[in-house]
């Protein structure tokens, strides 16, 4: 039985973890919002010297190799901490050409995508000529775009996008306008990649999940009211418990998933698991944090509501609830 | 990278056991779920297997050799715990006795009480039963009003404990009393091993919400005990009653009835209209959800052991189980029921669906939420040991046991 990560992913963690939390101490994020500078162009190009984004890139193509293991885990600490870079969707573009990519694709952007040097996103919402909203599309480099018929790889460089307000403050989202000029990526599984994106962001989930409730049970145990901090009342412990509990239900079906982007025997199902759970756990946390925090939890120096916003984020980026409930339940029925 | 299989010795282990279960029972019958009181032939079928697991060294897995164990690891207790339970083994009445009061005996025992206890009880000769609980400390139990009075070399006992396990079938006892009223409620406690055959003892069944009666209630009217039957030293009981509560987290099991794949192949064969309830997009959020919880557990079960697995003792996550399980059996019996419509309220298993299984879950759900830790103390114990987050205050902190508010009595 080894249904675990490793001691090596183990140690990784502790120095990913430590060098997210120097660089983004509680509110940095927050006032890199508040002076307009949403995307950290010094700690991306260090993410990419320190080879996060090539873990799960083979080696030929300037990866590591490392593998998902060490992918998931940096997933979960980037969801804890929300520093301003577009990681994910440059892991979501990187994934889709791994899977997809014919040889040249992979080689001309693979190696971009695990160096920093481009930054990739993903499009799936819209029609099959305006996409949107497409996170991170501002600063990307090329977009994996999704069409009725199939997936394209697009260069962004003189595509028409324009700026639109979402709920995200940190990244940036377009209006893509798809330009005639499209690399088809053959054979795409569009399905399948979701299955394997929805694994990572299950990961990031469950870190903003376990990140709002720290900051639950830590902002708990310093306030007062009525003669004693308001951790000693049932009703705020109770509260935290349950949040613990979908945690933990949420970090174990994303284990599963783990594993499953390993051996994808039952990856479907592994797959709308980790998502159904982890969405459910983010979406608690987020709000009965800001209700733990009181009226300081609205206000926007509490950094509350940047887990709300994620929360909200996360659940919908890859398709809402509805569809993977559909996703696990089909496939549940057909394996009876 | 993850795997889900033994390690080299767990499949030797696994094999062994194996062997051994499959010389003697025979395997389960698929969906066979069987529910009804113990009779007297059941616990002479329990003592026949316990012994013949004792003389395997299958029954004290996690035992002293000096007292007939194999003194093996918590790994190998789950393994055969695994393989076990896909035999149609006979119901045990040996989880208090084996599990929790021997292993409680031997951190506190006297000489004479070790040489005299254990070996009994793992070989099946004698079954024990835990008294514990009151009508009016449950969650509370610090709060117990069972008296004991010294009287020469013997105890005097008198007083009620409820929510007995076989009681009618026990030998022995496992007993916390209040010695001393006068001091703070934890410390007033002692700890007793008593015969059940001593005169005094009166053993009533409670009739509970389904009309079984799984549990008793035992009087004790004077009840004499000499002090050699004393675990652990005078007003000490509360530090052995957390010993053994601490040990009943090796022995409680999985929740047994309808889970996530009987209510699923329920909303798979019933008609809503024209469309399968397993297509109406109401009851999939339903089923998603339980689906989710059951694979949590199940795989939160594989971290645990993961960690017993490498050597470590399991995290905190474990403490989750009971609080998922017991809420959802009680949800999915009740969705069964519903999904049946106006058919869903009959029990008669000749007729109800599925023999009835939803029906009489109905009825034991509630317990499942109650007993061995209530939802709401099971949520302060994880928001208190697992989030660090402070203590109850308490209206009787400080005040000695018999200066405590009470209610009626």
């Amino acid at each position: 039985m080894n249904f675990d990560f490793s001691e090596d992913t183990g140690a990784m963690r502790e120095e990913v973890r430590r060098i997210l939390r120097d660089r983004f101490p509680r509110g940095a994020v927050r006032q890199a919002v508040d002076a307009g500078a949403r995307f950290d162009r010094e700690f991306w190009a260090m993410l990419g010297e320190m080879g996060w984004l090539g873990v799960a890139i083979p080696e030929r193509f300037g990866g590591s190799e490392l593998g998902y293991e060490a992918l998931c885990m940096i997933a979960e600490e980037v969801g804890a901490a929300l520093p301003p870079v577009p990681f994910l969707s440059t892991i979501f573009a990187g994934e889709a050409l791994t899977l997809f990519g014919s040889e040249a694709q992979r080689a001309k952007w693979l190696p971009r995508l695990a160096s920093g040097e481009a930054i990739g996103c993903l499009a799936l919402a819209g029609d099959d000529a305006v996409k949107l909203p497409v996170v991170d599309g501002d600063i990307a480099d090329i977009a994996v775009v999704s069409r009725s018929d199939g997936l394209y790889l697009v260069k962004l460089e003189g595509t028409a996008r324009e700026k639109i307000e979402t709920l995200d403050l940190i990244r940036t989202s377009v209006r893509l306008t798809l330009p005639a000029a499209m690399e088809r990526l053959e054979g795409a599984d569009v399905p399948r990649l979701l299955d394997r994106l929805a694994i990572l962001v299950a990961f990031e989930q469950v870190g903003g999940t376990q990140a709002a409730l720290d900051m639950a049970v830590g902002y708990a145990q310093e306030r007062y009211a009525f003669g004693r901090a308001i951790a000693s009342f049932q009703a705020i412990k109770h509260k935290l418990a349950e949040i613990y509990v979908a945690l933990e239900l949420a970090r174990s079906n994303a284990y599963y998933g783990a594993y499953a982007l390993e051996d994808e025997a039952d990856l479907p199902v592994a797959a709308s698991a980790a998502r159904i759970a982890a969405s459910k756990a983010f979406s608690l946390a987020a709000q009965e944090n800001i209700q733990t925090h009181g009226g300081m939890g609205f206000t926007w120096e509490s950094d509350c509501h940047l887990y709300y916003r994620r929360a909200r984020e996360l659940a919908l980026n890859l398709g809402s609830a509805r569809y993977w409930r559909d996703r696990l339940i089909d496939h549940l029925d057909k394996a009876a | 990278m993850m795997d889900f299989g033994d390690t080299p010795e767990e499949a030797a282990f696994r094999a062994e056991a194996r062997a051994f279960l499959d010389a003697h029972m025979k395997l389960k019958a698929k969906g066979a779920h069987v529910s009804r009181a113990m009779t007297p032939d059941d616990v002479a079928a329990s003592k026949a297997w316990q012994r013949l697991k004792a003389e395997n060294g299958f029954a004290g897995i996690l035992w002293p050799k000096a007292y007939g164990g194999r003194e093996g690891t918590p790994m190998q207790q789950i393994i055969f715990g695994q393989e076990e339970d896909r035999y149609a083994v006979p119901t045990t009445v040996f989880n208090q006795g084996v599990g929790m009061a021997m292993p409680t005996v031997m951190t506190f025992g006297t000489p004479e009480q070790l040489a005299r206890y254990p070996r009994p009880a793992l070989f099946g000769d004698e079954v024990w039963c835990q008294l514990f609980s009151e009508p009016a400390a449950g969650s509370d139990l610090a709060g117990l009003r069972t008296r004991a009075v010294r009287d020469g070399d013997d105890w005097v006992i008198n007083g009620q404990k409820i929510w007995t396990s076989y009681a009618h079938f026990a030998d022995f006892g496992m007993l916390v009393v209040r010695t001393d009223p006068n001091v703070a409620k934890h410390a007033g406690l002692t700890f007793f091993l008593i015969d059940m055959k001593t005169p005094g003892i009166d053993i009533r069944p409670i009739k509970q919400i389904s009309g079984a009666s799984n549990f008793s209630e035992v009087f004790f009217d004077e009840v004499r005990i000499p002090d050699s039957q004393r675990l652990g030293a005078v007003g000490e009981g509360w530090k052995v009653a957390l010993t053994m509560l601490a040990n009943e987290r090796f022995t409680v099991g999985k929740a047994e009835g309808p889970d996530f794949d009987d209510i699923f192949a329920l909303a798979r064969q019933t008609d809503l209209g024209g469309i399968r309830a397993v297509d109406d997009s109401a009851v999939r959020e339903r089923l998603a959800d339980w689906y989710v919880k059951t694979a949590g557990l199940k795989y939160t079960r594989l971290r645990s052991q993961t960690a017993l697995s490498r050597g470590k003792a399991p995290g905190p996550e474990n403490s989750i189980l009971k609080l998922v399980s017991a809420p959802k059996l009680q949800e999915i019996a009740t969705f069964g029921i519903d999904l049946l419509d106006m058919a869903g309220t009959i029990t008669d298993p000749e007729i109800a669906a599925m023999h009835g299984l939803f029906q009489q879950a109905l009825l034991y759900a509630p317990s499942k939420r109650i007993a061995g830790g209530t939802d709401e103390i099971l949520r302060n114990i994880i928001a208190e040991r697992v989030l660090g987050l402070p203590a109850d205050i308490r209206a009787d902190k400080g005040l000695a046991f018999n200066q405590i508010p009470t209610g009626a009595r």
